[in-house]
């Protein structure tokens, strides 16, 4: 038993160390903050305390984990080693329907628990919202988790999506059901115009050619104001109706018409019937298509591209399909995002947006479709619960903005899910066959 | 004619910015193959540093801005190459072998977190700072328009060419440069015959964030003014130059530096500044599609 006294001094030395790194990483950029004082120069206020707590988080962090891996493997216990076991798909059986039931039930029971005016919030936000970012992620999933193609541009076809609504409905009078798949449609053509000349590229720059797409599609929607009216958006299109039956409290409007009282929530219950039948389309859609031939292709070239080129597979056309479908949920998704929000702006399609999304579909591993929808909940409604903590601000002080820290976790949270657990939160469809890895860049 | 030459010399100094960053980009990508799409933002923190060393040396201990210039740049350095260095131990190393896209899925998220990470400690808003050694020198005078040659912009120009002479003599002559090439070559061929490829990849983050810095503190000096959302733009743009001149090549990085800094200020003055990105963006966009070796690249060749 020689090993503890090392250990520890071990321990003591590598902590001190990362204490040390820590200290110098964040020396001025916590340790200090430059902020315009009265004459409008900066000045800095030094905030010791912090930079302190960070050196000793990083001290204690580290002597923690030197000691936790140090110690004999026995101890450690075998949870690395207790892998899935195949007859675990079983239990999914009831899953599926018991979660579809919950779903429905959800707008109604809170609607009877909370009462109409309270239901308006849990509705709106960690209903539809919710629902919007998991047929976005849905989308997604279809290029970046069956294709393997990179997209970083996603914001700009769901972008197309709410603009085309904005805009089409003023210029033909169409309702919401007509525009619907038009939008898709309008959408799915720009991922077939940007995805053509793109997609023989190899998957690294794949994503940076469509990330800087996205950001022309957006600068073109900053200063194009004849037509989008700038940084303002386009606002005033007509609001949702129930196939024809406007939600508004007088005589002709849907609450009279079947006998509720007046509820703004209607709407939104509407609209989340609305956004869960389009999801499940999206997701009964990519379900299907993976069993079929070009599903399977998709799977395969995200494997290996070279092998699929040499077994005679159109590899342009077969990224094309999925590009394109996944750009055609992004601008059904848009197009609902319009009727919610009632207006539509750049600044909603920013990259942080494609970012977003694109960690749901990383968190959720990538090709699974309910690791994405639990990565969609965790995201959304992690952020939303951000923005309730305004207790935080009594203990950090009246700057403290919890919203601010969303970004900042997804980043991380993509950082970690690459480093830890990169087949995603909820394992992912595995291949049949993997070969092991020969390292270095394939 | 006189605007002309004016925005000739605002095209080299932004050009020279963006192809100090623009190496980090090739080297990195170079030598694993990775987009290393944080770059841009090490790029910005690196001018945030600056900015608080600068104040805190101007302020705290009084000296003069001019001369507190020299231990900034070097404080900038040391700072974000350690900053970069331990991202890509927190990062990017255990990331080798993964599967393809990892890496970059990575440093996008490391992006976005050192984006907010700056955001949140620093504030959203713009960070400006009184100029600094703002003489100028006047070439012609008497017309229409006076072209205006400022020292600060001989300053970065010169600091440029100095810095990419020493690394390029780094780079041919010397044994880490050696080592550089030959994990680009073959990695696994390098570590067979005894060169460290993990300490050698660190190296190349550090070098490649050490002038990261050069140019976060140029950019500081000719433009006085950072913000924490600074570094997504500049970095596609350095990323932009680094494929225009041909991924992996030094020269061509710079040289891909001046052609976008060239291309972008005067898209800006003759055509709308409004859609001056645009420009950048497209010329990725072109040279990717049509032209995916760039200038000086060697074509890539698809190993099975």
């Amino acid at each position: 038993m020689s090993a503890p006294q090392p250990l520890l001094s071990r321990a003591f030395k590598e902590a001190s160390l990362a204490a040390v790194i820590v200290g110098g990483l964040s020396y001025p950029i916590i340790a200090f903050r430059a902020e315009p004082d009265f004459n409008n120069a900066l000045a800095l206020t030094s905030r010791w305390p912090l930079f302190f707590i960070f050196c000793g988080l990083g001290f204690g962090l580290r002597f923690l984990l030197t000691l936790w891996s140090g110690r004999p493997k026995a101890a450690r216990g075998e949870a690395a080693l207790a892998l899935e076991k195949p007859g675990a798909t079983s239990k999914n059986r009831w899953l599926a329907p018991l979660g579809l039931a919950a779903l429905i039930a959800y707008p109604i029971v809170i609607l009877v628990v909370l009462g109409p005016q309270a239901a308006l919030k849990w509705v709106d936000t960690f209903g539809v919202q919710i629902l919007l970012y998991i047929l976005l992620g849905w989308g997604l999933n279809i290029a970046v988790g069956l294709a393997g193609l990179l997209d970083l541009g996603y914001a700009a076809f769901y972008a197309v999506g709410a603009y085309a609504y904005a805009l089409l409905v003023p210029l033909t009078g169409l309702s919401f059901w007509a525009l619907l798949p038009i939008c898709g449609l309008l959408a799915a053509f720009w991922g077939f115009c940007i995805g053509f000349p793109v997609l023989r590229l190899r998957g690294d720059y794949l994503a940076i050619v469509t990330l800087a797409f996205a950001e022309i599609v957006r600068i073109v929607l900053v200063n194009w104001d004849v037509v989008t009216h700038g940084e303002a958006g386009l606002f005033g299109f007509p609001p949702v109706t129930f196939f024809g039956l406007p939600f508004i409290p007088g005589p002709r409007g849907f609450a009279a018409h079947f006998g509720l009282p007046f509820a703004a929530v209607h709407k939104l219950i509407f609209l989340y019937f609305v956004v869960l039948a389009l999801a499940l389309l999206a997701n009964f859609v990519s379900i299907r298509l993976r069993r079929l031939p070009l599903g399977r292709a998709w799977e395969a070239l995200r494997e290996d591209e070279i092998a699929c080129r040499a077994l005679g597979l159109d590899t342009a056309n077969i990224k094309l399909t999925a590009f394109a479908l996944g750009a055609f949920f992004a601008g059904i998704a848009g197009c609902i995002f319009a009727l919610r929000q009632g207006v539509v702006s750049p600044s909603s399609f920013t990259f942080n947006e494609s970012a977003t999304i694109l960690a749901i579909v990383v968190l959720g591993g990538r090709g699974s479709q309910w690791g994405v929808a639990l990565a969609a909940v965790l995201i959304v409604g992690a952020s939303e619960l951000l923005r309730e903590l305004s207790f935080l601000k009594a203990i950090f002080g009246p700057d403290f903005d919890p919203a601010q820290y969303r970004m900042l976790l997804v980043g991380l949270a993509m950082v970690a899910m690459m480093n830890f657990r990169p087949r995603g939160i909820v394992s992912a469809r595995q291949p049949t066959i993997t070969l092991p890895p020969v390292g270095g860049r394939a | 004619m006189e605007i002309f030459l004016q925005q000739l010399i605002n095209g080299v100094t932004l050009g020279s910015i963006y192809g100090l960053i623009a190496i980090g980009y090739t080297m990195v990508f170079g030598i694993i193959g990775m987009v290393n799409f944080a770059h841009g933002d090490v790029f910005m923190l690196s001018a945030f540093i600056a900015l608080l060393l600068l104040l805190l040396l101007t302020q705290v201990l009084g000296l003069p801005a001019g001369l507190a210039f020299v231990p900034v740049l070097f404080g900038a350095m040391c700072l974000t190459a350690l900053w970069n260095f331990v991202i890509e131990r927190v990062a990017y190393r255990r990331l080798r072998g993964s599967f393809r896209l990892a890496p970059l899925i990575s440093a996008i998220g490391m992006s976005t977190f050192l984006a907010n990470f700056v955001t949140v400690t620093q504030g959203p808003n713009n960070k400006s700072i009184p100029p600094l050694l703002d003489h100028i020198i006047p070439l012609t005078t008497g017309g229409a328009y006076d072209v205006t040659l400022s020292y600060k912009q001989i300053l970065i120009v010169v600091v440029t060419a100095i810095l990419l002479a020493a690394f390029w003599f780094v780079v041919q002559k010397t044994s880490l440069g050696r080592a550089q090439r030959a994990c680009e070559q073959d990695a696994k061929m390098a570590s067979l015959l005894g060169v460290d490829v993990n300490r050698t990849i660190a190296l190349t983050f550090v070098i490649g964030a050490a002038l990261a810095a050069v140019a976060g503190c140029l950019f500081l000096l000719q433009y006085g003014v950072v913000k924490s959302s600074d570094g997504f733009v500049p970095g596609v743009k350095a990323f932009t130059a680094a494929v225009l001149g041909g991924i992996g090549s030094l020269p061509g990085a710079v040289l891909g530096g001046l052609a976008i800094g060239l291309i972008e200020t005067l898209w800006g003055q003759y055509f709308s500044s409004d859609y001056k990105d645009v420009a950048a963006f497209s010329i990725l966009a072109i040279t990717l599609i049509f032209m995916p070796s760039g200038l000086l690249g060697r074509p890539d060749v698809e190993k099975v």
